[in-house]
Order: C-alpha cells, then sequence, then structure tokens
C-alpha cells in the first residue's frame, strides 16, 4: 500500500495510488494565512515588517522586508566631506552613536595614517563603553517587553538615564553626539568628568545584578527563551554574524580582542560566552546573557580607563584634527566591535577630492537580521517575537 | 450542616436578624408600578465597577506601577494626577466612534456589550454585605462561574467582527484560554462549595463567621484550602486575561488582542468589563475562602475586635478591601513577571493546575468526610 502522492483538493484529503484518486480524509480546509507583522508593529523595533505564512499559530515561513527606513547614508556620503558624514554614522545605530562614529573614525584615520594623543584614545574608549551599555539596556529593557514583562524596560531606561546625562554633559548631545572626530574628540571631557563616571559605576554594579534576578533568572522568562531560535555555531559563521550573537551561539569573537584597536590591548577585561549551563548554546537565552554579562565588561574597562588615562594637561583634544581631510588614493576597511555587533566601513578616496569616492557600511544588525528566515522556520509567533528581539535589531542600521 | 441548620445561626449584628436586609427592603420598593428598588439594586454594583474602576483601577494601578518602576506616573492633571483618568473619560468620549469599513457592523458594536454584561451579570451574586445581595440565588457560586463563560462570546464577536488578524489570533487564544481555565478554577471554587455544603454565596460567608474572626475562614479551616485557593487565585488571573496570562492581548505579539480596532468608549467599555472582572473574581475568592464580608479580627477576651467590626457596613468594607488586596496582588504580578507563551499555558492549565484542582478536590472531600 504505497501512497504515491498526496493532494489537497478543497476539503477533501486525497491520495493518487496507481493513478486512481482514493479518498483518505474529509476534513476541513486549512489554508495558511499571510500576517503583515510590521511595519507597524510593537515588537518589530522599528519599521521592519515580516511577511510570515502562518498554519493557526506557528509560523511556517517569514520574510523581513526593509527599507521602511532607508535614509541613502551611503549616497550621502559621496557628497559630503569626511568630517561632515560623521554625524551621518550617528544616526545609522541612534543607540550606539559613539561606537558607530568611532568606527568610521577609525577608517578615516587608517587611510589619512595619523597618530592618535593617548588621552583620545580612554576617552574614545571611555564614551563607548558607556554607550555600549545604554545600548545593552536598551536592548535587554525591550527584550523584557517583547516577552510581556514592563518592568525590567523602565528600570533600564532609569539607568540609561544616568548615562545619557554624562554623555551629553561631555559632547552637548544625547544621543546623536558628533563628538569623536577624525583624529581626536570635539572636546575635552569635563572636570570631575571621571569622578561622575566613577560614581555612576558604583551606582550600577548593583543595578545590574538586581536586573539579572528580575528578569534573567526569572522562570517564565527562562521558559520565553531557552531552547528558541538556537544557532549553531557554524551557522552563525557562514551567516556572517558578529557581536553578541555570535558569541551566543559560543563563538568567543569579539574584534576587541580579536582585531584589536586603539588601547583594548592595554585593558584587561573578559569576552563572555555562554558555557551551556544556564541557557542552550545560541538560543535567545545566550544572547540574552552575553549582553547582560558584557556590561560588567563594559563597567570593568571603564573603570580601568579612568586609572590609566593621562593627565589633561595642556591637553588639546583636536591637536591631531586635520583642517583638511584629503587621503591619497586608496580604499580602507576599517572595523569596529559595536554593540550589535561587527561595524565596518570601506571607505575609497581618489586622492583630489575631500569627499569619499565610496562609502559602505557593513552593519552588523542587517547582516544579523539575515537569518531571519533560517530561524523562523516553524516557530510560534510568541517565539518569532521572542527570535526579533534576541537579534536585537536597530533599524537606523538595517537600512541605513 | 443542612440549610435549615444555618440560618438559626444567630447573627446579632445583622439589622433585624436577618440576611439581605437592605436588598430586600429596597426590592419592596416600588412607584407606583414601576419596581424603582430592583433598578436601584441594578445600578449599585454598576455604579460600584464604574468608580472603582475610574479611582482605583485606572489611577490606582497607573501608580501603583509607577511606584514599582521608579518613577511618578501622571502628576499633570490636578493635584497628584488625580483628576487624570477624568481626563482621558472626557478624551474617549470626544472619540469619534470608528467602526471598520470591513468589519462585520453587529458583531463589532455588539462585542464590547455583551463583553460587559457577562462580567457585570456575576455581580448579581455578589453579596456586598451580610445586609446586600443582588439576587440571593441558592446556586449563586455556580452561577457566579457560568455566567462568566458568557464573555467569551463577546470576546469572539470582537475578535472576529474587526475583520483584523491580529483581533482573530487574539479571540482565538482567549477563547481557549478561559475555557480551559474554567476547569481548574470551578474544581477549585467546588473545594470551597464543599466546605460549605451549600452554593449560596450569602450563606458560604455567613458559615465562615464567628467570634476568633480569620481562623474561621475556610483558608485556615482544613490544611488543604490553600491548594484550591491558589489554583483558583492562578486560573482567575487566566480568566480575566491579567499578566502573565495576558496572551490574548498581548501587546508585544498581537498588538493589542481581540481590541485591536477599538476605540473610543466602545475601548472604554472593553476595559470597564476587564475591570468589573478583576474585581468579581478578586470577591469570588474572598467569599469563598477568606470570609467574604466577615472581619478577620478575632475577639481577644473583652476587646471584642469581631463584633466592633462587624454590621452591614463594615461587611461592605471588608469585602471590598479584601476584593482590592487580590487586585493590587494581580497588579503586582503583572508589573514583575513576563508572560506564558500560549502552549506554556495550556500545559499549566491542563497538566499541572487540573490535576491538583482533582487532588485538592479528593482530599477536600476526604477532610470534610473523616474530620468532623
Amino acid at each position: 500500500m504505497q501512497e504515491l502522492g498526496m493532494a489537497e483538493q478543497g476539503s477533501i484529503r486525497v491520495s493518487r495510488k496507481d493513478g486512481n484518486v482514493v479518498v483518505i480524509e474529509k476534513d476541513l480546509a486549512t489554508e495558511e494565512m499571510v500576517l503583515s507583522m510590521g511595519p507597524q508593529h510593537p515588537s518589530t523595533h522599528g519599521v521592519l515588517k515580516l511577511e510570515c505564512m502562518t498554519d493557526g499559530e506557528v509560523v511556517t515561513s517569514a520574510e523581513p522586508y526593509l527599507g521602511y527606513l532607508h535614509r541613502c547614508f551611503e549616497k550621502h556620503c559621496e557628497v559630503v566631506d569626511y568630517p561632515g558624514i560623521v554625524p551621518y554614522t550617528d544616526r545609522m545605530d541612534y543607540l550606539a552613536g559613539m561606537n558607530n562614529e568611532w568606527a568610521y573614525c577609525i577608517a578615516v584615520e587608517k587611510l589619512l595614517d595619523i597618530e592618535i594623543p593617548r588621552r583620545v584614545e580612554f576617552i574614545r574608549v571611555m564614551v563607548s563603553e558607556l554607550n555600549r551599555i545604554a545600548s545593552h539596556l536598551v536592548a535587554i529593557g525591550t527584550y523584557g517587553i517583547d516577552l510581556g514583562a514592563f518592568t525590567p524596560f523602565l528600570f533600564c531606561f532609569r539607568d540609561r538615564e544616568h548615562i545619557l546625562n554624562l554623555l551629553e554633559w561631555a559632547s552637548g548631545a544625547r544621543m546623536l553626539y558628533n563628538y569623536i572626530w577624525i583624529g581626536g574628540v570635539a572636546f575635552d571631557i569635563p572636570a570631575d568628568f571621571n569622578k561622575r563616571v566613577k560614581e555612576f559605576v558604583d551606582y550600577f554594579r548593583p543595578k545590574v545584578v538586581e536586573l539579572y534576578k528580575l528578569l534573567t533568572e526569572n522562570e517564565i522568562f527562562v521558559k520565553r527563551t531557552k531552547g528558541i531560535g538556537i544557532m549553531p555555531a557554524d551557522v552563525a559563521i557562514n551567516y556572517a554574524w558578529s557581536g553578541p550573537m555570535l558569541r551566543g551561539s559560543g563563538v568567543k569573537w569579539d574584534l576587541r580582542r580579536n582585531d584589536p584597536y586603539s588601547v583594548y590591548p592595554e585593558l584587561d577585561f573578559n569576552v563572555p560566552v555562554p558555557d551551556g549551563k544556564f541557557s542552550d548554546i545560541g538560543d535567545c537565552l545566550s544572547r540574552h546573557l552575553v549582553r547582560a554579562l558584557e556590561m560588567e565588561e563594559s563597567l570593568n574597562i571603564i573603570e580601568q580607563c579612568i586609572s590609566k588615562m593621562p593627565a589633561s594637561d595642556g591637553f588639546n583634544p583636536r591637536s591631531a584634527v586635520p583642517k583638511r581631510v584629503r587621503p591619497k588614493a586608496g580604499e580602507v576597511y576599517a572595523r569596529a566591535e559595536n554593540p550589535r555587533g561587527e561595524l565596518g566601513f570601506y571607505i575609497q578616496s581618489d586622492g583630489k577630492s575631500t569627499k569619499p569616492l565610496r562609502c559602505k557600511a557593513r552593519s552588523s544588525c542587517f547582516v544579523n537580521l539575515s537569518a531571519m528566515k533560517d530561524l523562523s522556520k516553524g516557530q510560534l509567533i510568541p517565539d518569532l517575537v521572542a527570535i526579533i528581539g534576541s537579534i536585537d535589531i536597530v533599524l537606523g542600521e538595517v537600512d541605513r | 450542616m443542612s440549610v435549615s441548620a444555618i440560618s438559626q445561626i444567630r447573627l446579632p449584628f445583622l439589622m433585624g436578624n436577618n440576611l439581605n436586609a437592605w436588598s430586600d427592603a429596597l426590592a419592596g420598593l416600588t412607584l407606583s408600578w414601576f419596581p424603582l428598588g430592583l433598578v436601584i439594586i441594578a445600578a449599585i454594583p454598576l455604579v460600584f465597577i464604574a468608580l472603582y474602576a475610574l479611582t482605583y483601577g485606572v489611577y490606582g494601578e497607573r501608580k501603583i506601577s509607577a511606584f514599582m518602576q521608579d518613577r511618578l506616573g501622571p502628576m499633570e492633571v490636578g493635584k497628584w494626577g488625580i483628576l487624570q483618568t477624568l481626563a482621558d473619560i472626557l478624551k474617549l468620549l470626544q472619540k469619534e466612534d470608528i467602526v471598520p469599513t470591513s468589519a462585520d457592523k453587529f458583531l463589532f458594536v455588539v462585542g464590547p456589550g455583551i463583553l460587559f454584561v457577562g462580567s457585570f451579570l456575576a455581580f448579581a451574586v455578589l453579596p456586598f454585605s451580610p445586609a446586600f445581595i443582588g439576587a440571593s440565588l441558592n446556586v449563586g457560586l455556580f452561577y457566579a462561574i457560568g455566567i462568566v463563560a458568557l464573555e467569551v462570546v463577546g470576546i469572539l464577536a470582537a475578535g472576529w467582527g474587526s475583520n483584523n488578524k491580529w483581533s482573530l489570533y487574539g479571540a482565538v487564544r482567549s477563547v481557549a484560554q478561559i475555557v480551559s481555565y474554567e476547569i481548574p478554577a470551578a474544581i477549585a471554587l467546588l473545594c470551597g462549595a464543599m466546605m460549605a455544603g451549600t452554593l449560596d454565596m450569602q450563606q458560604i460567608n455567613v458559615l465562615q463567621s464567628g467570634p476568633y474572626g480569620f481562623a474561621h475562614f475556610y483558608l485556615f479551616q482544613s490544611p488543604i484550602a490553600w491548594l484550591p485557593f491558589l489554583i483558583y487565585f492562578i486560573a482567575s488571573l487566566a480568566e480575566t486575561n491579567r499578566a502573565p496570562f495576558d496572551i490574548p492581548e498581548a501587546e508585544s505579539e498581537l498588538v493589542a488582542g481581540y481590541f485591536t480596532e477599538y476605540s473610543g468608549m466602545k475601548f472604554a467599555v472593553i476595559f470597564l468589563a476587564e475591570y468589573g472582572s478583576m474585581f468579581m473574581v478578586s470577591a469570588i475568592i474572598s467569599i469563598v475562602f477568606l470570609g467574604g464580608w466577615n472581619s478577620p479580627l478575632p475577639n481577644l477576651g473583652s476587646v471584642a475586635l469581631y463584633d466592633w467590626t462587624s454590621g452591614p457596613v463594615w461587611g461592605a468594607f471588608w469585602i471590598i478591601s479584601k476584593g482590592f488586596f487580590f487586585i493590587f496582588v494581580q497588579m503586582w504580578l503583572r508589573w514583575t513577571l513576563p508572560r506564558l507563551r500560549v502552549d506554556q499555558l495550556m500545559y499549566l492549565c491542563w497538566k499541572v493546575l487540573t490535576p491538583f484542582a482533582f487532588i485538592s478536590f479528593v482530599l477536600t472531600a476526604i477532610w470534610e468526610i473523616y474530620v468532623p
């Protein structure tokens, strides 16, 4: 009795056997439903649209549609001179403006081959790590909201506010800083800045533990995230994942360690990867865990920066800032470890213009999001939300 | 204990030694042919729901959640924002009454109404005081369990009528959830009914009266009672769609679930129904397990705390306080816990709560039979 094929005809399921159609089941017809999740949906973290084919609560496939926030970053770069691009990079991953600026400045500085004052490097590390904590706080908080826990979100934002105040004090802006310039920083950090940062670090350490107890160790939270959206390490590498996403899959890959830039080689910090005891390696919980642990590492880095930072006597933050940026003809690719992964800038210069011939941003969110179709297959809708949240996308960087 | 024996219990604090003195008096009040008293009886719970939803339900929840989350909550309208709810109501009243073009207009309009009626009808059998109950049914508890199922019809009407995929998901989830959780909830309440030997809400309360206050409450009357108490509390969270079981309206998954398309006063009615159900389940759990309108304070020798804090008005105070306490616990849980997944919710219902409800049922039966 070998069935040669199945076909669905209306409400009657039939099988073809030896060329004859045999009715095997009379049933209510079910069909897949297209469910457009987004672009206006609370948990797509911006204007992402996922077109899901759903069979009841099960998502059979989810296709991400991008571009709702496309602002022609790369095209703009071709008509703006090098220093003028820095504010545009802020607006890519608007939750981690400092890190974006820094990645771009590293690329241009590599092209120009200029020496950066040591104090500038420490300032850059410090503000970027502060921004990394702020960014992770948003990621963790909104992940809580995705899973229905509202309070951790507000706790996260309360603590993030302190960081934004600090960064505003240093740069004059809360999110879009334009603080890290090519060859330096816009201003020296204010007097007593380090003291306030130290106060924040002391304030924040217990809050990390509190957040851990409230959210990460919550039984329901663990149930919702453990074993969901598992991404094996090899597939993650093939998808070119980076940052906490890749580390969540158990790959110890951090550009601050593996392709060190700035003063990171002098700083002592761990690269947290899940050990598979609390979470299954590569699941949503691992990715969340990596972010939670990274905040503590960032606090360590900030503390070391405070103690190692050279004094500000006679320090000019703009001493190495070139008056006119006109690099030699050539091309460069530089990358930095952003809160969301590897942010790379490929810049091509024709040697004559003060504007780049081509500026391409390798966005971490965009690359991480590309695995969505694979991850979402056969998941339930609530799990789909958990997976999107764990990818931690910022649409500003996905679409650019 | 038979019902006739119950009525012989002396309750000196009641007016005229009579249960339901107020509601009986009101029921007899007529204006020529018009049964004015019956209308007032029906209006009292309605006014109560509206007032409590405005003050404690909306404003209280916003303030409580704010304090749990290190913020201030509404502060602009009036002193400490106390007029915020009024402002919200005014805004909702002014809103255009939108019915989506492709919606099933009849179902869309009727849905919130059924939803509210479902939660409001249960108030008929809630004894608000020893002297007041809307309808003194001898199957009051059974009626309360049953009538809640009417909400399901409203939710399904609202979800289907909206012609929105998210609403449909929300409605389907909600119906599955409420229908499933009625089973452990009903069995857990049956444990209380078994201890009382009656389904009459007023009599269940009377049986928990006594000079030792809280010691007479069913929660403390048997060593097993905490189990159905806990089961009913969890199940009631699911029945009223409260966190961590707010899956039908899961805002981060289903936008707003079955009321995605609703705005203006229809939205307000849905919310009123939700607050009504919140109080209703809280009142039922306090009636069945925590003595309802009985004072929890015991008589200590000559300090007759129980006698002093008993009476029709005190009774109303106690039952509303107990109800509000459980609503506070509901809010507390809502602002602490993440949301379960649909299948985890069903797992909890069918594989955890229902078996334990049966176990507690059997144990309570054994306790009632063999322990005098």
